[in-house]
């Protein structure tokens, strides 16, 4: 089936209003999430319609490479702040990222500890519903209570509940400095008790991660040059009684892994992605029987590579939400790519997606 | 202001309904008492009132839950009470409604340093959420000014914002899970002490409701460590521009401050004479703190300070000590009391993009005149949150609908400028009637759709934050299925 790139909002609400049959709808398609039928992609959707940096607001339409955003901000010494993830090396896939896709997704990396979610990070949308109406919601401001919030809702919808056309940004400035404090030679527990001290101090910490092969736990600090030193130092000594702590200066490609987990890329097995409380990472961990793992969030991200086929779900006993990030088409549609709600919570999203996408054609049955 | 005539069959039925959440409630939990309610019948938008027919103060989410199951099985409607601190009358009661104040429900569950997470029950103040993590240095980031008297509740239905948002976020951004009773009386728990609640973001759109999809019982909160140390600077500039651009480049130089705090002349004027801070008499104030170990304060005051200069300050003052820190702040802090001594007044709270201040309060100035009521600025200037606050005098007939009319003006121009009528509020009754300046028809369609799947008798909280001629249809059509 030929796939429908629209123009114009407009142009991508009669598409969505003549439709009678089920759409996929896609950004860059890098995020293997799709589902059957024609696909309907907002690549036709790009471009910036304002961008203040003074004001830390950034207005993009939804189509538009993540990698042009980046580049337009960095111009301006401003980033994202909360970190997407690019997820091609570990999918295998190819294509443009773009921030429709990112948004959609709530795609955020290590530092959406300190700084938030994507979530945390959108003021405003436009988007067109499963009717083919436009709506708006949010702004462009940072401070913004009127009316419902679905901004939020639609931020992690994967496109189930409508089509983003537009996103409004805060966005923040980029640090002039980073370090890493390393502590090495600690296991799993000792590992997330450090990266608690560390998240628990007035430090500041952006990210906080552990890689159980070299069994390093790591620890970011960013900002100012002279506050970096001091802050790396200060963390440095402070976390020395429970493992060898050393400190670099550079650590973008680190971090960079960590974000796009890197180490499992090429790797066979099936990938999760399970969110949890921090001190919980220590039980559950071995329970996964993962043929690898790796630690975010101060070990409440786990990334688990398991056997092709695993429920892994079925293992996991402390409150929290698993992902299937990769597999074979039949073992998602086995398993479902996102946990279960329980029966209250799946009613209210099934009325929301009834009422949202009456004719069932947004992504359907991708996220229940 | 507009709101529903009360339904004569439920008033009618107050003493059977009474009896029915006496069932289920101890005695002391039902007030029906026509004088006792009275202490129930406004929140702190003062100008609005109305006791409702009764009024609950359940101790636990399963009473929560009773009561609800029952109004919903009776047809009455519910109007949730956290303080009842809102300055837009989220908590005005019709009526004929039961007023579900949730202030006997201020107990801590739980406190967890290792996963930096609170949980208590909704009922607290916001202050004390702090106070309960304090001996550990750990706090609770938002602030609202209202915050020894205001409860987590109320924050959460209205997404509470303060003074240091620009860098620790509002509440939406510190919640990370809830206990929630829907108004059939099912209870749903959301996320919890792991980070992003799985599904749809429903946490992300019940904050910020209003009192409208569910009453949020119990939250987990995000808890951080205190900063090492914090300090303000204070600048005064004699024009509104100026101090505008002064903001925006130091936005741009990549500091964040904790908070930017701007006053203008009325405002500083009228701080002076109430708190004499020693504030400099000039056309704006910039307050500006940062926060860290003591070297890092002085480079960052280092790279604010500089800019502030070459913009041409007619004043500069860096705190020294906790004492200059203290009487910096010390005629923001009293900037309402300072208001409140002079006249009565009415404080908006319309947001608006940075870049259009100098224009939005050039507006304002002229429209002071034209509304022939003095209005004096109080902004949050990092995030645009405006606070105009309106003189009037409440005894002067006609004084307050001209007060009204002008805070309409001011909000549509908050509008027009690009920002939005309530930075941190919420609508409640005060802006209902200017959605329609914000959204299209359309918009807040999508809007009411949320709350036909979380509420769909229309019983919570129904006549607040949208116009009640879009909402008549859903309203009438629950009475009617009754």
């Amino acid at each position: 089936m030929k796939m429908m790139t629209p123009q114009s909002e407009a142009e991508l609400a009669e598409m969505i209003a003549g439709a009678s049959g089920p759409l996929c709808i896609q950004g860059g398609g890098t995020r293997g999430l799709d589902v059957e039928g024609g696909v309907l992609s907002t690549r036709g959707l790009s471009g910036v319609e304002l961008y203040e940096p003074g004001a830390l607001t950034l207005v993009i339409k939804a189509g538009t490479p993540v990698a042009e955003v980046e580049a337009l901000l960095a111009a301006e010494n401003q980033r994202l702040a909360f970190e997407p993830m690019d997820c091609r090396g570990l999918l295998g896939t190819a294509g443009e990222p773009t921030i429709g896709g990112v948004i959609a997704v709530n795609v955020s990396g290590p530092r959406r500890i300190q700084t938030g979610a994507a979530r945390d990070h959108l003021l405003g949308v436009r988007f067109v519903d499963g009717a083919g109406q436009a709506v708006k919601n949010g702004g462009r401001v940072m401070k913004n209570v009127t009316g419902y919030d679905l901004v939020k809702l639609m931020c992690g919808a994967h496109g189930t509940l409508g089509v983003l056309t537009e996103v409004s940004l805060k966005v923040l400035p980029q640090a002039e400095a980073m370090a890493t404090v390393a502590v090495a030679g600690v296991g799993l527990s000792q590992a997330v008790a450090a990266m608690s001290a560390a998240l628990g101090s007035p430090y500041d910490v952006t990210g906080a991660a552990y890689d159980p092969d070299s069994k390093t736990a790591f620890v970011r600090v960013e900002g100012f040059g002279a506050s970096v030193n001091y802050r790396s130092g200060k963390l440095a000594a402070e976390l020395a009684d429970l493992g060898d702590t050393s400190i670099t200066a550079d650590g973008e490609r680190l971090w960079q892994g960590i974000r796009d987990v890197s180490a499992f890329h090429g790797k066979d097995g099936d990938v999760w992605r399970i969110s949890v409380k921090p001190s919980d990472a220590v039980i559950l961990a071995p329970r996964l029987e993962a043929e690898a793992l790796q630690f975010d969030w101060g070990g409440g991200l786990i990334w688990a590579r398991v056997a092709e086929g695993t429920d892994l779900r079925a293992r996991i006993n402390v409150p929290g939400h698993a992902t299937l990030v990769r597999a074979r088409a039949d073992t998602r549609s086995r398993l479902g790519v996102f946990q279960p709600q329980p029966g209250p919570l799946a009613a209210i999203s099934e009325g929301l997606r009834r009422q949202f996408d009456p004719k069932g054609i947004l992504n359907p049955g991708l996220m229940g | 202001m507009q709101m529903p005539s009360p339904n004569p069959a439920i008033l009618a039925r107050k003493q059977a309904l009474a009896a029915r959440l006496l069932k289920v409630l101890p005695p002391d939990a039902v007030i029906q008492d026509e004088m006792e309610t009275r202490a129930y019948e406004c929140d702190a938008l003062t100008a609005y009132k109305c006791p409702p027919l009764l009024a609950v103060l359940p101790r636990t989410t399963q009473e929560v839950s009773d009561i609800l199951r029952i109004c919903h099985e009776e047809g009455v409607p519910v109007v949730p009470r956290g303080a009842g601190t809102s300055l837009a009358g989220g908590a005005l009661p019709t009526a004929d409604c039961v007023i579900l104040g949730v202030a006997r429900m201020n107990e801590v569950l739980e406190t967890d340093y290792e996963n930096r997470i609170i949980r208590v029950q909704t009922g607290r103040t916001n202050l004390s959420v702090s106070g309960a993590v304090e001996e550990e240095d750990f706090f609770y980031a938002p602030d609202p000014s209202s915050q020894l008297a205001c409860a987590i509740a109320g924050n959460i239905a209205m997404n509470s914002g303060g003074a240091h948002c620009l860098k620790y976020g509002v509440t939406t951004n510190n919640l990370m899970g809830v206990t929630m009773v829907m108004m059939d009386g099912t209870v749903v728990e959301i996320g919890g002490a792991h980070l992003d609640a799985g599904g749809l973001d429903l946490l992300g759109v019940i904050c910020g409701s209003e009192g409208q999809l569910g009453v949020v019982t119990e939250a987990t909160l995000r808890i951080l460590r205190k900063p090492e140390g914090a300090r303000p600077v204070l600048i005064g500039y004699d024009s509104n521009e100026v101090a505008g651009a002064c903001v925006s480049d130091i936005i741009k130089a990549g500091v964040l401050p904790v908070a930017i705090e701007f006053m203008d002349r009325p405002c500083i004027e009228a701080c002076e004479a109430f708190a004499k801070a020693g504030y400099p008499m000039c056309e704006a104030l910039l307050i500006i703190e940062v926060e860290g170990s003591d070297e890092e304060i002085a480079h960052q005051l280092g790279v604010i300070t500089e800019i502030a200069r070459s913009h041409s300050p007619v004043e500069l003052r860096e705190a020294g000590d906790a004492d200059e820190a203290g009487r910096i702040w010390l005629g923001r802090k009293s900037a309402f009391g300072a208001m409140g001594q002079i006249n009565d007044y009415m404080c908006l709270d319309g947001t608006i993009p940075v870049s259009s201040l100098p224009f939005v309060l050039r507006r304002i100035g002229e429209m002071s005149k034209e509304f022939g009521l003095d209005v004096a600025n109080v902004f949050h200037a990092g995030d645009g949150n405006m606070h105009p606050l309106i003189l009037f005098d409440a005894n002067k007939p006609g004084d307050l609908e001209t007060c009204e009319a002008f805070g309409a003006e001011i909000l549509k121009l908050c509008v027009e400028a690009g920002g939005c009528l309530t930075g941190e509020h919420g609508v409640g009754i005060e802006k209902r009637d200017l959605m329609l300046h914000q959204y299209s028809a359309e918009d807040l369609e999508a809007q009411l759709k949320v709350k036909d799947v979380f509420d769909p008798k229309w019983l919570l909280n129904p006549a607040k934050v949208f116009p009640l001629s879009v909402t008549e249809g859903r309203r009438s059509m629950a009475l009617a299925a009754e």
